[in-house]
C-alpha cells in the first residue's frame, strides 16, 4: 500500500537487476520529496522557511490521522485535540523558561498567585518532551480502549471524536488560570535559551522537524508493511473476519489510535516554538475537520499523500489569502469541492495514473458526440 | 539574499540531482504560496487601495516613491462583523492622506491580510507583512488574543504596530502604540461616575478571557477601595448565548447596577432575554464597555435602550472634525454604516503615524517612535496626545445613554483629555499591580 509510482518506460527498458526497480519505485518518490524539503532552506526566504516549517509539522500531523484512516479505516475528527495537548505541553514548558522562575502572565491577570501543581514538572525538558507524546496518547488510548471494547466503529467513532474536540476547546478556554483561556499559551522568548525568534534557531528548528517527519514515514511505512499494518488494513476491510481469525481488534485498534494521537502530539510539540502561540483554536471541530481534508486531497490510504496533501492545501491557503485577501476562502471551497468530486483518490492517486472521474454532469450521454469524444474517458 | 547561497548551492549539485530539483522546485514554490495565483492585478480589494498581490520584491523602501504600510485585521470569521469596519476606517484614512499629497510626498501603498479570527493566524501574517513586505507600519487587530499574538512578533522584527481598541491595560511593548483607551481612559472612571451616583451594589459580568478577567481584578480593588464589596461576579464563555440562569443570579444578588464586560454575540443574546423577561434599565441598569453603536445594531435598539455605555467617542460627539468624519465614511461605504470608539481610533492612528514619520522625517521605526512622544491631533472625537512614554494616547472619557434609534447621548464627560496610566501607578488603591504584570 506504500505509493508506487509508475516508472517512465525508458526506465523500465534499462537491464537493471528487479530489485532495483522495485526500490525506485516504493522510494524514488519520498527520497524526492525529502531532497526538495532539505534544499528548501537554501533557496526560501527566513519568512518561507519559517512557513513551510509550519506546513511540515501539519504534514506530521496528516500522516497520524492517514495511519489510523487511510490504513485503519478509522475516521478521528478530533485529532486537532491530540496536536494541541502536544503544543500546550511544548508551550508550558516554553512559557516557564520565557518566565524565569515568576508567575506566567495569564495566571496572574486570573487570580492564581502560585503556579499549579501540575505546571511544575513542565519546567524540565526531560518531562516536558515526553509529555508531548504521552499525553496525547494516553487520552487517545483511554477512549479508544472504551470506544473499541464497545465495538463503535464508522460514523459513530467519528462523532465522538468530534465532540472530544469540542469538549476539550471548550475546557481550555474556561480554565483560563491553568491554561491561558481563549488567547491560548504565547509570548516566549527562548528556547534551550536560545532566542526564539532568531533565523537560526527558525532553521534548527524547520530540520528537526523535517527529521521528525522522516522518521514519522519510517516508522509508518514500517508499520504498514509488518503484519501489524496488514491486520490494520483487514480490520478496515472486514473487522469480524480478523476478530474470527483469533485477533483483538480493540486492541489492536486502541494501539494504533494511541500512536497515532502521540505522533500528533509531536506535531504539535513541533508547531508551538515555530509560530509562537497555541490556542484553544488548534483544537476545535474545524481545524480537526481540516486535517481529515489535508489527507482527502493528498490521497487517504497513501503515506505520502498526507505529507503532499498538507503542504499544498496549507501553502494554497497561505497564498490565495495573501493574494485575495478578502475572498481567499471561496477559491479554497473550490478547490476542496473539486478534489472530492473529480479526484476522488487524491493527489496520489492521480499521480499513480486512477485518473480523474467524470462528474455526472458531464457524463457521456448528456455531452454531444463531438465533446464525448474530446474529453478524457472515465476510469473509475 | 538568498542569491549567493542559491549559486553555492547549485554549484555543489550534480546535474542529475538536478533535475529531480527543478521539477519539485515547482511543487515548493506552489506549497509555499511565493508562486501568487494568477491575475492579481484584478484582484476585487474594494475601494481605490492598491492591489494587495503577493509581492516578493526586493527590500527597495527607501529608494521607491510609496510607502508600505500593513492593515491586519479579520475579515473573515467571527470577528469578522466588528473589525471589518475599522479596517474600512483606516482605508479611509489611507486614502485622504494619499489623496492630500501622501507622506513626505510619497503615496501609501496598503498590503491588507486576513487575521481570519485566528490568533495563530494573525502571528503568521503579521511576520509575513514585517519580513516579505517590509511595511513600515502595521494598522491591526482588534481582540487581546489578536494582540498577545502578535506582539512577539512585532518586538523580534523591530515593527511597529498601531492597535485601535479599548484593552485591558498592563501592557507597554516598545512595538505597539495603543489608540484605545487603557483601563483608566474606561472602566476606572466608569465606576467612578457610579460611585458617584450612589450606586454601591455592583454585580460583575463577563465573558471568559482575557479583559473581562482583568478589568473586574481592577475593578474589584477599586471597589474595596470604597469600603465595598461586589454583590455577584459571573463569567460566560465567549458565544454563550443563554442568559436565563445568570439573570435570575442577578435579580437575586439585587444590584445597582450591571458591570457588562460580555463580548461578542452575548451581548446580543443578554439584552434580549434581558427585555423578554420584563427588566428595563429602570429596573436594573447596566454599564456596557464592549457595545458600541456597531453592535447597537446586532442587539437592536429597542432591547438597549437607556442602558449605559462606556467609551471615548460616540458618533454623536459633536466635534467639526467629527462632522466630518461621519460624512466621509458614510459616502464612502453607505448612508446606513455607522462610526463608533474602535472606528475612530483605527481612523486617528493612521494620522498620528502620519504626523509622527513626518516630524521624524523617516520611517525608521526608532526614528518613528521618538519623534511620536507628545505628537497630537485633532481627532473626531477630540484632541488625542501619544504620551511619552507608555505610547498609549490621552484622550477623553465619555458615558453614554443608548437612545432608541440606536446612537448614543453623551450624558457626562472627563472635561479634559485623561493621560493614559496602563498600569494605574497614580492610583494608590492599585498598587503593585505593576510589579505583579512585568
Amino acid at each position: 500500500m506504500i505509493s508506487r509510482l509508475s516508472l517512465p518506460n525508458a526506465v523500465k527498458g534499462l537491464p537493471l537487476p528487479s530489485w532495483l526497480g522495485d526500490v525506485a519505485s516504493v522510494w524514488l518518490a519520498p527520497i524526492l520529496v525529502l531532497a526538495a524539503l532539505v534544499a528548501a532552506p537554501l533557496l526560501l526566504s527566513d519568512f518561507r522557511v519559517a512557513l513551510l516549517g509550519k506546513f511540515l509539522t501539519f504534514a506530521i500531523l496528516a500522516m497520524s490521522l492517514n495511519l489510523i484512516w487511510g490504513y485503519a479505516g478509522m475516521l478521528s475528527l478530533g485529532h486537532g485535540v491530540f496536536f494541541g495537548l502536544g503544543g500546550y505541553a511544548m508551550a508550558m514548558f516554553l512559557k516557564l523558561e520565557s518566565a524565569g522562575g515568576k508567575l506566567p502572565d495569564f495566571m496572574f491577570w486570573s487570580g492564581l498567585t502560585e503556579l499549579p501543581f501540575f505546571w511544575a514538572p513542565f519546567q524540565y525538558a526531560w518531562i516536558a518532551i515526553p509529555m508531548t507524546f504521552v499525553v496525547p496518547a494516553a487520552l487517545a488510548g483511554g477512549l479508544g480502549y472504551l470506544v473499541f471494547r464497545s465495538r463503535i466503529t464508522g460514523v459513530y467513532f467519528a462523532l465522538i471524536t468530534q465532540a472530544l474536540a469540542l469538549i476539550v476547546s471548550i475546557l481550555f478556554i474556561g480554565q483560563q488560570p491553568y491554561t491561558g483561556g481563549t488567547n491560548g499559551i504565547t509570548n516566549y522568548t527562548t528556547i534551550f535559551g536560545f532566542a526564539i525568534n532568531s533565523p537560526t534557531t527558525q532553521i534548527v528548528l524547520y530540520y528537526a522537524t523535517l527529521a521528525t517527519l522522516a522518521l514519522t514515514y519510517l516508522l509508518c511505512a514500517w508499520l504498514i508493511a509488518s503484519r501489524f499494518g496488514r491486520l490494520l488494513v483487514a480490520m478496515r476491510d472486514d473487522e469480524n473476519r480478523v476478530r474470527f481469525s483469533g485477533y483483538n481488534p480493540a486492541a489492536l485498534k486502541t494501539i494504533v489510535f494511541a500512536l497515532s494521537a502521540g505522533i500528533a502530539g509531536v506535531a504539535g510539540a513541533l508547531f508551538t516554538p515555530q509560530v509562537g502561540i497555541i490556542s484553544p483554536t488548534m483544537m476545535g471541530i474545524v481545524p480537526s475537520i481540516e486535517i481529515a481534508i489535508w489527507v482527502a486531497v493528498g490521497g487517504r490510504g497513501v503515506l505520502l499523500g498526507a505529507i503532499v496533501g498538507a503542504i499544498l492545501v496549507n501553502g494554497a491557503k497561505s497564498g490565495l489569502s495573501e493574494s485575495f485577501p478578502a475572498i481567499w476562502q471561496y477559491f479554497l471551497g473550490l478547490l476542496f469541492i473539486g478534489a472530492v468530486l473529480v479526484f476522488p483518490s487524491g493527489i496520489m492517486g492521480l499521480l499513480r495514473g486512477e485518473g480523474w472521474r467524470r462528474p455526472e454532469w458531464l457524463a457521456a450521454d448528456r455531452l454531444p458526440g463531438f465533446a464525448a469524444r474530446v474529453l478524457p474517458g472515465v476510469k473509475r | 539574499m538568498s542569491v549567493p547561497y542559491l549559486s553555492k548551492a547549485l554549484g555543489s549539485l550534480t546535474s542529475n540531482t538536478l533535475k529531480l530539483l527543478a521539477g519539485l522546485g515547482l511543487i515548493l514554490a506552489v506549497a509555499c504560496g511565493s508562486e501568487a495565483p494568477p491575475a492579481p492585478a484584478s484582484a476585487p480589494q474594494g475601494s481605490a487601495a492598491p492591489a494587495a498581490a503577493a509581492v516578493e520584491s526586493a527590500p527597495a523602501a527607501e529608494e521607491s516613491d510609496t510607502i508600505k504600510v500593513g492593515i491586519l485585521h479579520s475579515l473573515s470569521g467571527t470577528m469578522s462583523i466588528s473589525e471589518t469596519a475599522v479596517h474600512d476606517a483606516e482605508l479611509l484614512a489611507i486614502d485622504e492622506i494619499n489623496a492630500a499629497g501622501g507622506v513626505m510626498g510619497k503615496q501609501l501603498e496598503v498590503v491588507i491580510e486576513d487575521g481570519a479570527s485566528d490568533w495563530p493566524t494573525f502571528a503568521e501574517k503579521a511576520r509575513k507583512l514585517l519580513q516579505e513586505d517590509q511595511v513600515a507600519v502595521v494598522f491591526g487587530g482588534w481582540t487581546s488574543a489578536s494582540r498577545k499574538a502578535m506582539l512577539p512578533v512585532f518586538e523580534a522584527n523591530d515593527g511597529l504596530l498601531f492597535y485601535p481598541v479599548q484593552y485591558e491595560g498592563l501592557e507597554t511593548s516598545p512595538n505597539i502604540f495603543y489608540t484605545g483607551a487603557t483601563t483608566n481612559q474606561q472602566i476606572v472612571p466608569a465606576v467612578e461616575y457610579l460611585l458617584n451616583e450612589g450606586k454601591t451594589k455592583f454585580y460583575l459580568l463577563g465573558s471568559d478571557y482575557v479583559f473581562p478577567r482583568t478589568s473586574n481584578l481592577i475593578i474589584n480593588k477599586q471597589l474595596e477601595a470604597a469600603g465595598l464589596e461586589a454583590v455577584g461576579e459571573e463569567y460566560t464563555p465567549l458565544g454563550h448565548t443563554e442568559y436565563s440562569t445568570v439573570i435570575s443570579k442577578i435579580r437575586a444578588a439585587d444590584p445597582d447596577i450591571v458591570f457588562n464586560t460580555l463580548n461578542g454575540d452575548s451581548n446580543v443574546a443578554f439584552f434580549k432575554q434581558l427585555r423578554d423577561a420584563g427588566i428595563s434599565a429602570e429596573d436594573l441598569p447596566t454599564i456596557s464597555v464592549s457595545v458600541a453603536e456597531e453592535e447597537i445594531t446586532g442587539i437592536g435598539a429597542d432591547n438597549i435602550t437607556d442602558h449605559l455605555v462606556a467609551w471615548n467617542y460616540f458618533q454623536t460627539t459633536d466635534t467639526p472634525e467629527n462632522a466630518k468624519f461621519v460624512q466621509a465614511f458614510q459616502a464612502k461605504y453607505g448612508e446606513n454604516r455607522v462610526t463608533d470608539d474602535p472606528i475612530e481610533a483605527g481612523y486617528f492612528g493612521v494620522y498620528l503615524w502620519k504626523a509622527a514619520v513626518e516630524k521624524a522625517g523617516s520611517t525608521d521605526v526608532a526614528a518613528v517612535k521618538e519623534a511620536a512622544k507628545g505628537i497630537t491631533f485633532a481627532a473626531p472625537g477630540g484632541m488625542v496626545t501619544i504620551h511619552n512614554e507608555n505610547q498609549h494616547v490621552s484622550k477623553t472619557v465619555r458615558i453614554g445613554k443608548v437612545r432608541n434609534d440606536g446612537q448614543i447621548d453623551e450624558i457626562w464627560n472627563s472635561g479634559a483629555p485623561v493621560s493614559p496610566d496602563p498600569y494605574l501607578d497614580s492610583y494608590e488603591w492599585a498598587s503593585g499591580l505593576r510589579e505583579l504584570a512585568q
